[in-house]
C-alpha cells in the first residue's frame, strides 16, 4: 500500500502529462486504426455492416480480378514513386545541400527558394502543374513552341508512359525542400576540424565528401528515406488533383491511396459505383502493414547507425 | 389595465396564429443541385401558393458527398421527407432497402410518363417506380452554328460527310472536335454520341440487357471502331485534354464540334452567351440507315419511407409530376423535363428533344450496366481511354469489358 502510494507520488505526474496526448492519440489515431481493421473483417452493403466474413475482403483484393490487378499495379506505382523520389533527393537534393553549406553569396535566397515549394499545399501544387503542363495553353507547351520546339510538346499527363513519371517529378519539385533542409543542417553540424584534418592529410574535395561528409550524413539520409517511404506510400493528393480518383489514363497513375479512395467512396459522378467499405478497409490495412514493416526495419537500421560527435 | 374586449381580441388572435402554425407542415427536401438553389426556391414558392398549409425547405449538399450523406441519414431512420434521387443503379439500393415509398399507383401522373423514362426510377427487383423523374439528358454532337455558316458547312447526313466536315474545320485552323480523353468519363460521352448509330440503337440495347447477346457482339465492336476512327479529328494532343479544356475549346471557338450531353447548353451559355449551338446525331455510312442518340434520366424525386409527413410529401411529389412543374423546370433550368408534354422554349434544347423522341436510345452503360462493380461505365471509360491513346488493342478492351460486367451481370454468367 505504502509502496503503491510512493510509486504514484514518484511517477504520477507522468500520467498527468501523458493523458492529453494519449487521449488525442487514442481518439484520432488508435481508434480509427483498430476500427478500420475490424471493418475489413466484415461484409458491407453500402454503408451498412453485414455479417463477419473473416479474410474474404483481403482475398478479394489480392486474388479477384480486377481488384488484384489494380492492387499490384498501384503497389508498383507507389514503389516507383518512392524509388525515383529517393534517387532524386539523395543525388540532386544532397548536392544542393552540400553546395548551400558552403555559404556562398546569396545563400539565404537559395535556401528559401529551394524550400518554398515545400510550404505549398500539394493540392495547390497539383492544380498549378496541371495548368502549366496543359498541352494546349499550358506555360510549358507555350514556352517550347515559342523557342521552336513544337515537337517536344506532349500531353505529358495524358500518356500512360509519361504520366506517372511527370507526377513524381512534380512531387519531387514540391518535396525536395525538406531533404535539402535536413541535409543542410546535418552538413553544417559536422565539426570543421574533421574537414581540416582531412585536408591536412591531403584529401581532395571529393575524398573529403566521400570519406568525411557522406558517412556522417548517413543517419540523416536514412531518416529522410524512411519519411520519404512513408510519405510516398501514402501519396494521394497530387494524383487526385491532377488525374482524378481513377488514376487516369487507364490506371497508369493509380496509387494505393487512390485505389483505396475509389473503393471506399465509390464514384457517383463517373462510373456510378457504390462504395465498398469492407474491401477498402482491407486495402487500408494492407497499406498499413506494408508501410509498418518497412518503416520498422528502417528505424532499426537508423538507430544502429546513430553517430555522436 | 387592458380593456376586456381588447384582451379577448388579442387572445383570439394568438390562438388563431398558433392554430395556423400547428396546421403548417414543413417538408424537408435534400438535393445535390447546389447550383439550382434559386430555381428550386422559385418552384417551391409556386407550390406553396397553391398549398398554403405546406412549407418546403430545400437543402442541397455537395454533389460528391451527397450519396454518402443521404444513405447514412436514411439508413439511420432519419433524412429528409423529399429525396432527390440519382437514377438507375444510383437509386436502386435505397429502394431495395425499403427506404423509399413506392409511387406507382399512388401518383396518377406517373402513368403518363414514357416507360423508358420511368426505368430511371424503377427498382428492377419488384418493378416498382420509386421516384418521379425530373430531367433527361441526351448525348449527341453539338456544333457551332456560326462557324459552320462561315465555312459553308452543313449538318452531315453520312459518316463520310461528317469526316469531310471535320477536315474542313481542321483546314480552317481549329479543332474538329473539342473532345479529349484525359478525363476517363468523357470517353463514355464520346461513345454515347458515336456508338448508338453503329450498334443499331434500341434493338441492340434490348438484346444485350436481356442477355441474348453480350459485349463480344460484332455490333458493339463496330461502334467502338467508329469512336477510334475519330481520333484524328479530336483536339490536338487529345490524351492530355480534360473536360474543362474541352468546354473551353468549344465555348471559345477553338473547335467546331463537341460530342457532349445536353447539359452542356447551360454551361456554354454561362461561358460564352453569344455562342449559337446546333446538334445532330452521328450519321451512318449512308443517309438511309437511321442514326441514333443516347438519352438517360438524370434522377428523380422520391419520398422517404420514414417520413412522418407522408400525405403532405405525396402532395408535393404530385406537384413535381405535373405538367405545370415540368414546364417551369425546363424554362428556368434550360434542361429537358421528364414530364411528358413539356416543350422547351430554347431552340437548341427543342432540337435535342425532337431528336430524342425520334432517334433516342437508352444510354447504354449508364442506364443498364451500373448495377454492379466493376460497372460497365468504369470499364468502358478506362479501357477506351487506353485504346484511344493507342496503348491497347480494341479486341483486348472488348474482352475486358465483357469480363468485368460478367463479374456481376447474371445473364452473362
Amino acid at each position: 500500500m505504502r509502496d503503491a502510494r510512493r510509486w504514484w507520488g514518484k511517477h504520477g505526474h507522468l500520467f498527468v502529462f501523458l493523458t492529453p496526448a494519449l487521449l488525442i492519440y487514442g481518439l484520432f489515431m488508435a481508434y480509427p486504426l483498430v476500427s478500420s481493421l475490424t471493418y475489413s473483417l466484415y461484409e458491407w452493403d453500402g454503408y451498412v455492416r453485414k455479417g463477419f466474413t473473416g479474410l474474404a475482403n483481403f482475398a478479394t483484393v489480392l486474388t479477384r480480378w480486377p481488384y488484384q490487378e489494380r492492387f499490384w499495379g498501384a503497389l508498383s506505382h507507389n514503389a516507383l514513386f518512392f524509388v525515383l523520389t529517393f534517387a532524386i533527393q539523395t543525388t540532386l537534393g544532397l548536392f544542393v545541400a552540400v553546395l548551400l553549406a558552403r555559404k556562398w553569396r546569396g545563400f539565404a535566397f537559395f535556401q528559401a527558394a529551394y524550400f518554398l515549394p515545400h510550404t505549398l499545399s500539394l493540392v495547390v501544387v497539383g492544380f498549378l502543374w496541371r495548368m502549366l503542363l496543359n498541352p494546349t495553353w499550358g506555360a510549358v507547351a507555350q514556352g517550347l513552341r515559342r523557342v521552336g520546339l513544337d515537337g517536344w510538346v506532349q500531353p505529358w499527363l495524358g500518356q500512360s508512359d509519361s504520366a506517372l513519371v511527370t507526377i513524381i517529378l512534380v512531387n519531387a519539385w514540391a518535396w525536395l525542400g525538406f531533404p535539402i533542409l535536413v541535409y543542410l543542417a546535418a552538413v553544417q553540424a559536422i565539426p570543421r576540424e574533421f574537414h581540416e584534418a582531412a585536408v591536412v592529410d591531403g584529401a581532395s574535395p571529393w575524398q573529403d565528401f566521400r570519406f568525411v561528409t557522406f558517412p556522417l550524413l548517413l543517419p540523416s539520409i536514412a531518416m529522410v528515406t524512411i519519411l520519404t517511404f512513408i510519405w510516398d506510400f501514402n501519396a494521394f493528393e497530387l494524383v487526385f488533383v491532377m488525374q482524378g480518383a481513377s488514376g487516369s489514363p487507364n490506371y497508369a497513375t493509380d496509387l494505393l491511396a487512390t485505389f483505396f479512395y475509389r473503393t471506399a467512396f465509390g464514384d457517383p459522378t463517373t462510373g456510378g459505383e457504390p462504395g465498398q467499405i469492407g474491401v477498402a478497409a482491407a486495402i487500408g490495412v494492407l497499406m498499413l502493414v506494408i508501410i509498418g514493416i518497412v518503416s520498422a526495419f528502417g528505424v532499426r537500421f537508423t538507430t544502429r547507425s546513430q553517430t555522436e560527435f | 389595465m387592458m380593456p376586456r374586449t381588447l384582451r379577448t381580441f388579442a387572445l383570439t388572435l394568438a390562438v388563431a396564429f398558433l392554430a395556423s402554425a400547428l396546421a403548417q407542415t414543413n417538408l424537408t427536401f435534400w438535393s445535390w443541385r447546389t447550383e439550382d438553389v434559386a430555381a428550386y426556391e422559385q418552384f417551391i414558392a409556386a407550390f406553396q401558393a397553391e398549398n398554403p398549409d405546406i412549407t418546403v425547405s430545400f437543402t442541397p449538399y455537395l454533389n460528391t458527398e451527397y450519396n454518402t450523406i443521404l444513405s447514412t441519414a436514411l439508413q439511420g431512420g432519419g433524412g429528409p421527407d423529399i429525396v432527390h434521387l440519382r437514377a438507375y443503379g444510383g437509386m436502386e439500393s435505397l429502394a431495395q432497402a425499403g427506404l423509399l415509398v413506392r409511387l406507382d399507383g399512388q401518383v396518377a401522373a406517373l402513368e403518363g410518363f414514357d416507360p423508358g423514362v420511368l426505368l430511371g426510377a424503377t427498382n428492377r427487383a419488384d418493378g416498382g417506380v420509386y421516384g418521379v423523374p425530373f430531367a433527361l439528358q441526351t448525348v449527341q454532337v453539338l456544333y457551332n452554328i456560326d462557324m459552320f455558316e462561315r465555312l459553308g458547312l452543313e449538318e452531315p447526313t453520312t459518316w463520310a460527310e461528317l469526316l469531310a466536315v471535320g477536315d474542313a474545320l481542321k483546314a480552317s485552323g481549329v479543332n474538329a472536335f473539342a473532345n479529349g480523353t484525359k478525363d476517363g468519363w468523357t470517353n463514355e460521352t464520346l461513345f454515347g454520341a458515336v456508338g448508338p448509330t453503329f450498334y443499331g440503337g434500341t434493338p441492340f440495347f434490348e438484346a444485350i440487357t436481356a442477355g441474348e447477346t453480350d459485349f463480344t457482339d460484332p455490333r458493339f465492336t463496330a461502334a467502338l471502331e467508329r469512336m477510334v476512327a475519330l481520333r484524328p479529328y479530336l483536339a490536338d494532343n487529345y490524351t492530355g485534354i480534360g473536360y474543362t479544356d474541352m468546354q473551353t475549346l468549344f465555348a471559345f471557338e477553338q473547335a467546331g464540334m463537341m460530342a457532349a450531353g445536353s447539359y452542356e447548353l447551360g454551361n456554354m451559355a454561362s461561358l460564352n452567351p453569344l455562342l449559337r449551338i446546333g446538334s445532330f446525331a452521328v450519321p451512318a455510312d449512308d443517309a438511309a440507315t437511321p442514326s441514333a442518340i443516347s438519352f438517360y434520366v438524370d434522377g428523380s424525386y422520391g419520398i422517404n419511407a420514414n417520413s412522418p409527413h407522408q400525405e403532405a410529401a405525396l402532395r408535393f411529389i404530385e406537384f413535381l409530376a405535373s405538367q405545370e412543374y415540368g414546364q417551369m423546370f425546363t424554362d428556368t433550368l434550360q434542361q429537358i423535363s421528364a414530364v411528358p408534354g413539356t416543350a422547351p422554349t430554347s431552340e437548341a434544347l427543342a432540337g435535342m428533344v425532337e431528336m430524342m423522341n425520334e432517334q433516342g436510345t437508352p444510354y447504354l452503360m449508364l442506364t443498364a450496366f451500373r448495377f454492379g462493380t466493376p460497372s460497365g461505365s468504369t470499364l468502358l471509360q478506362n479501357e477506351m481511354q487506353a485504346v484511344m491513346a493507342g496503348d491497347k488493342d480494341l479486341a483486348e478492351a472488348v474482352v475486358n469489358i465483357q469480363r468485368g460486367v460478367a463479374e456481376w451481370f447474371a445473364p452473362f454468367q
